[in-house]
Formats: structure tokens, sequence, C-alpha cells
């Protein structure tokens, strides 16, 4: 193994160029580590975000070597070829600066697609009583581990084609929240999720679903979606 | 376009899709006999001109592709051109007419 | 320029070194599927033809006995059937619950092509 990595990091904003840094390689190394070593010790100026470092904020990802990952469970031995490395910020998503992107736009599209919970119970009412072996339970719950990481929505190949589609997570906790017997959006949801920025853009690339860190399969949800919203139409609910 | 709309697209891309499956198959199993067998076109007219039933096999085909080669168009025209709006669906409508006729024009000429 | 260099309108430059099986199962479906809805104009003419009869007919097959014109029919057919195929790949992840053998419908979608096209090579 060579002592040290050949780097190449985006700088810049959506105009800019990468930069090359040899970093000292070690046995057990994370992406996010070479990332923090060009910071402190050779770029103060390099920008880049993450927070709790062991894979559980979703902060921390990056394009490694063209793929979405989260830098900080990716180890430099899995992908680094030949002893190089290119690090460049997420696809999809401006570029505030180096390899910090704008996440705006990813929870906007969240809150577009009814993704938040509507609840029909007050303090008052017993609590809800959901069997974990319901089916619709057991479909939520394939998809609820998602922490918004940005990396589905910046591999999707839709979204890179089409400004307006609501991308991979947005959809997916559109669907784990239909499933959910608590929630009281129903067809408003199904309305929302619809159509050519909805779930009948996705054409099952599975891109998301490769690429899923918590191992969600967007797809599913968003095929799940679409079979409910076509149920909703036909039966002339929508 | 609206959400109804959209989704009846879907479902009318699935559902022709379905039809044309088996509609390509039949198809093909046809013309890999026809082609196998040497047949002349004077064999093939006979078998076809005045048949009610091969006339009608065709004729769902040609509607089902009338349907299903437009709808399929149409996201390929919004993603790679970034065409959308009312234009499109206006081509792709003129599109399927062109379809309709030709087709239609072509059953008669085998079938009837 | 950006990063990620755009090239076509919504194709990634880069986006090529991750080139998946289900990204090239729906490349082929989209494309192969462009192509038909260019063929089909120019086959139902074609066919129209037979409306002036037999001789009409005769010589239209005459010339489709062409080798071009045998080759081009087979490809259409294998386009035709690569369609199918990838069509019945997405109907499946869309209606069948799945999860563990999503990439398999794309192996079996591919084969189904080809056979399909192999059986209609040996036919001409």
């Amino acid at each position: 193994m060579n002592a040290t990595l050949e780097v190449r990091v985006w700088r810049g904003a959506a105009e800019g160029r990468f930069e090359a840094y040899q970093v000292p390689r070690h046995e057990s190394q994370t992406v996010l580590d070479v990332v923090t070593h060009i910071q402190r010790a050779i770029d103060p100026t390099l920008a880049y975000r993450f927070a709790c470092r062991v894979g559980m904020c979703g902060s921390c990802a990056m394009t490694v070597n063209g793929a979405a990952r989260w830098t900080c469970r990716t180890h430099v031995d899995k992908v680094a070829e030949g002893g190089e490395l290119e690090i460049a910020p997420l696809r999809n998503l401006p570029v505030v600066r180096d390899l910090v992107t704008d996440m705006r736009e990813f929870f906007d599209k969240w809150a577009r697609a009814q993704g938040r919970f509507r609840g029909r119970a007050t303090r008052k009412d017993p609590f809800a009583q959901v069997s974990p072996q319901s089916e619709a339970r057991q479909l939520a719950n394939a998809g609820i581990e998602c922490i918004g990481c940005g990396v589905c929505y910046a591999s999707c190949d839709v979204v890179a084609a089409n400004p307006d589609y609501l991308g991979p997570a947005a959809l997916n906790r559109a669907w784990t929240l239909a499933q959910d017997e608590r929630d009281a959006a129903g067809i408003e949801r199904l309305r929302a999720v619809a159509g050519e920025a909805g779930c009948h853009a996705c054409h099952t690339h599975l891109s998301c679903t490769e690429r899923c860190p918590k191992r969600i399969s967007p797809t599913a949800g968003i095929a799940g979606l679409k079979r409910a919203v076509a149920k909703a139409a036909l039966q002339g609910r929508l | 376009m609206s959400f109804r709309s959209e989704t009846l697209l879907w479902v009318a891309q699935r559902a022709s899709a379905a039809v044309l499956g088996v509609c390509v198959a039949v198809h093909l199993a046809t013309m890999i006999y026809a082609v196998r067998g040497g047949l002349s076109a004077a064999e093939i007219l006979s078998r076809t001109q005045g048949s009610v039933a091969w006339l009608s096999f065709y004729t769902v085909f040609v509607l089902a592709v009338v349907v299903h080669a437009p709808i399929g168009l149409r996201a390929l025209l919004g993603e790679w051109l970034g065409w959308r709006g009312r234009s499109r669906d206006l081509a792709l409508l003129a599109f399927a007419a062109l379809l309709a006729w030709a087709g239609m024009r072509a059953v008669f000429g085998v079938f009837l | 320029m950006g990063w990620h260099a755009r090239g076509v309108r919504g194709i990634s430059l880069s986006a090529a070194r991750n080139l998946h099986l289900g990204k090239l199962a729906a490349l082929v479906h989209r494309v192969s599927g462009l192509a038909l809805a260019l063929f089909l104009p120019l086959h139902f003419w074609a066919l129209g033809h037979a409306l002036q009869g037999t001789a009409s007919l005769e010589a239209l097959l005459a010339w489709t006995a062409h080798p071009l014109v045998k080759f081009a029919e087979w490809g259409l057919v294998l386009l035709l059937a690569a369609h199918l195929a990838g069509g019945l790949r997405i109907m499946a992840l869309e209606f069948l619950p799945w999860r563990d053998w999503h990439k398999s419908l794309a192996a079996v979608a591919a084969g189904a092509s080809l056979a399909a096209g192999l059986a209609f090579a040996l036919a001409l």
C-alpha cells in the first residue's frame, strides 16, 4: 500500500475545479478522515459538512469516485482506485461551497409530498394500537429508517432530468405515512404524490435502492404509491 | 397535467402493455411461421383476407399501439428534451392519430 | 463548468461511471421504445401497400428478401423483444413484492430478448 493518497477535491461552487492533495494513508481510514485531514493540516479554507462521524446523522454524504456515499462509513481501502480518490459534493443539489450543498430543495420537496405525519387523535384519546404484524405496518417499517441524508436524491437520474421531481426520499416518506393507520392525510397525500413531479416519474432505475446506506428501497415505496394512486383514481376517489 | 390524468395515463400504459405483450407474442410467432414457410404474397393474403378473427386481432393490436407509443414518448420528450406542457400533448395526439390512420389502413389492406 | 459536467440535458457524463444494471435496463427499454415508435409508421405504410392487392404485396415481399432488409428486420425483432422484456421487468417491479431478486429481472429480460432475437434469426 502506498504511504500517500492522491486526492482530488472539488473547490468552488457551481463554477470551480478539482484540486489535488497528497494525504498520508493509514491502515484504517475513512474518506471523512481524508477530508478532515485536508482541512486541518493542508487547507483550512475547505468547506465540508459532518456531525456524528459514526453513520447516524447522514450529514457527511458526498460523491466519492462518482458514487454518493456517507464518507464517515466509507473505508478508503474500499474505494481508492490505485491510491486515488475523487471527492465532490452531492449531485442534483446547488453547491454552496466546495463539498457543501444547499439541502433546502430536498426538504421542500419532502414537505410538498406531504411527508409529515398528521394525527387525528388528541392527548385525551387512548394510545393507538397498531399491530406490528399487520401488512401495512410491515410495509411502513421497511422505509422508516430514512435519516434524510440525500444520497438517494443525489443518485437519481430522474431528479437530474426533471427539476420538479419530488425524489425518492420524499416519496418514500410519503409511502410510509400512507401505510401508517394513525395518519389522517389520506387522499390529500395521494394527490400530492401523483403526477409527473411525483411517483409516476419514477422509471425504476433503482439507483436509489442501490445506494441507500440504510438499505431502504425507495423504488418499492414509489411502486406502492403508484398502485395506491391508481386504485384511488379508478375508484373515483382521487 | 392534473394528477388524475397523469394517473390514468399510467394505468393506460400498463393496460396497453399487457395487451401488447400478448399481441406481440402472437405476432412474432406468426411471422416466424410465415417466414419459415416461405409464404408468397398470394398465400399470405389468401389466409388473411376475409378473416374476421385476424381482422379483430390486429385492430386490437393497432389500438393498443396507438395508446402505448405516444404515452411512452411523452416521458422521453419531457426528460431528454425538456418538452412539457400543452404543445407536447398536442403533438403526441397528432402522432397517435397518424399511427391510428396508418395502422388501420394497413389492417384493412391485409385483412379486409 | 459544474463538476458533474452535464452533457446532453439531464444526462450527467460522470454518471456513466455508475452504469449499473437497473440504469442499463431502463436505457435499453427507452431507446428500443423510441426506435420502435419511429419504425412503426414505416411498417404500417409498407403494409398499407397491400391495399393494391397481391402484386404490390409481392413486390414488397421481394424487397424484404434483400439481406440488408432482413438484417434490419432481425434488428427490429430484437428491439421488440428487448422492449417487451424491459416492460415485463418494470411491471414486475411495480406490481409484485420483490426485494432480493430484482436484479435477476434485468438478466431475465436480457436473456428473453436474446432468445427471441435468435429464434427470428434462425427463421430468416
